[in-house]
């Protein structure tokens, strides 16, 4: 991979062509890009992650009559990365209702890909008993920063990943939240970290405003982001309006992710958000997965979407 | 008689479509692209007012009172929701997945 800076117009080149199969790497708030599978990836990967969203198991309609079976192609994607990723992150709406036997259909198809594999709550996860029953079934394995708030954080290879909930308590028209609780322990979870020390921030809604007539943005995304402000390098990862979008803000990039269900229109594209119908044959097309690769000795990320029509 | 008899039974099969119909004396408001319609509804006291999902994603509705007056189930499509307001008010409501889609209810 080569270090020469990037020029601003370079960037949103890459930008124009995110939706294909490209490669992300930032250090210092600069990404550069290139495409997917050139020899510098393969050779200097030290450590991988991959991102899927947005199963929404329990959907039965136009947009996708099987959700199952493209989750499933998702997983089998997943496995056939030339890299294993270490672990897998969901960033929400696993299931579509938050039923029993929709989370059952979604722990069975992922589970079969035997990822080591960490979860968000999307809103469609936590519609019963204030999410309880998610929570229960798909962060049995964290720890709690806050009772009952289905946050944690945890190292891997020298990265600390954060795992936000911004779906629950939602204001009347407010956006997504993380609230007092949350805040106050990531800032505890922060304190005493050195600013070198890449940093992951995973939730289902993004973090920054994408589209407030939507709802689509963080009501106090932006407390979090002056808290993590000080690190080099922060990589902030979302899911919640199934399609890549990117973002760099200073040291801290935003990632949104696309869903294994069905699309949704670009901002303000539609009359509203909600499942979009395209051609069946150009569904999995829209649908992808995410790979993240940490480059060692850098601090810097490589960010690669593709999509399920491989 | 037996014109009686075959309204009686088109009567009886209205009720069982109930809570998804919409009886007359009943007020509805359709949620339809992330919005409630009508946004405001104005009533009298005893009006049952039944909201249905139109969409192709569930809502869920809470009144903005704190703690809530009323919370409705989690609507998937088509799905209904009845709640009968007794007393005058105005009742402010959203979506708890979507708070941007917000509604009110008057009770006179």
């Amino acid at each position: 991979m080569t270090n020469r800076p990037t020029s601003r117009r370079t960037v949103l080149e890459c930008m124009a062509w995110a939706g294909a199969a490209a490669v992300w790497s930032f250090s210092g708030g600069v990404p550069r890009a290139r495409l997917l599978g050139s020899p510098a990836h393969a050779e200097e990967a030290s450590f991988s992650f991959a991102q899927i969203s947005d199963s929404h198991i329990g959907f039965a309609k136009d947009a996708n009559m099987d959700v199952p079976g493209t989750l499933q192609a998702a997983i089998t994607q997943l496995g056939q990365l030339p890299h294993h990723p270490s672990m897998v992150l969901h960033t929400g709406d696993v299931s579509h209702l938050s039923k029993p036997a929709q989370f059952d259909t979604a722990a069975q198809i992922i589970g079969a890909g035997k990822f080591d594999i960490h979860y968000v709550p999307g809103e469609h996860d936590m519609l019963e008993d204030n999410g309880r029953p998610f929570i229960e079934r798909f962060q049995a394995r964290e720890k709690p920063g806050v009772a009952g708030g289905a946050c944690y954080s945890f190292d891997q290879n020298g990265v600390h990943f954060i795992g936000l909930n911004n779906v629950t308590d939602l204001k009347a028209g407010g956006l997504g939240m993380i609230g007092e609780a949350q805040l106050k322990w990531l800032a505890g979870d922060l304190a005493g970290r050195a600013d070198s020390q890449p940093i992951v921030v995973f939730a289902h809604i993004p973090l920054w405003t994408v589209y407030a007539p939507w709802g689509w943005g963080t009501e106090d995304g932006e407390r979090a982001l002056a808290l993590l402000r000080r690190f080099g390098s922060v990589t902030v990862l979302n899911g919640h309006i199934h399609q890549v979008l990117q973002k760099v803000e200073g040291n801290v990039a935003f990632y949104s992710a696309r869903s294994t269900a069905f699309p949704q229109p670009a901002p303000g594209a539609a009359p509203s958000p909600g499942p979009m119908k395209v051609d069946a044959g150009k569904l999995r097309g829209v649908l992808g997965i995410r790979e993240v690769t940490v480059i060692a000795g850098q601090a810097a990320l490589a960010v690669a979407d593709a999509t399920l029509a491989g | 008689m037996r014109a009686r008899l075959a309204r009686r039974t088109v009567l009886a099969a209205a009720a069982l479509l109930l809570p998804r119909a919409v009886r007359a004396g009943d007020a509805a408001v359709a949620i339809k692209d992330f919005a409630f319609d009508p946004a405001t509804l104005t009533v009298p006291a005893g009006t049952k007012v039944v909201w249905t999902n139109r969409d192709d994603t569930p809502h869920k509705l809470a009144s903005n009172a704190q703690p809530p007056l009323f919370v409705s189930d989690a609507l998937d499509s088509d799905d209904a929701w009845p709640m009968v307001f007794d007393k005058p008010g105005t009742y402010g409501y959203f979506c708890t997945l979507h708070p941007h889609m917000q509604g009110a209810v008057i009770v006179t």
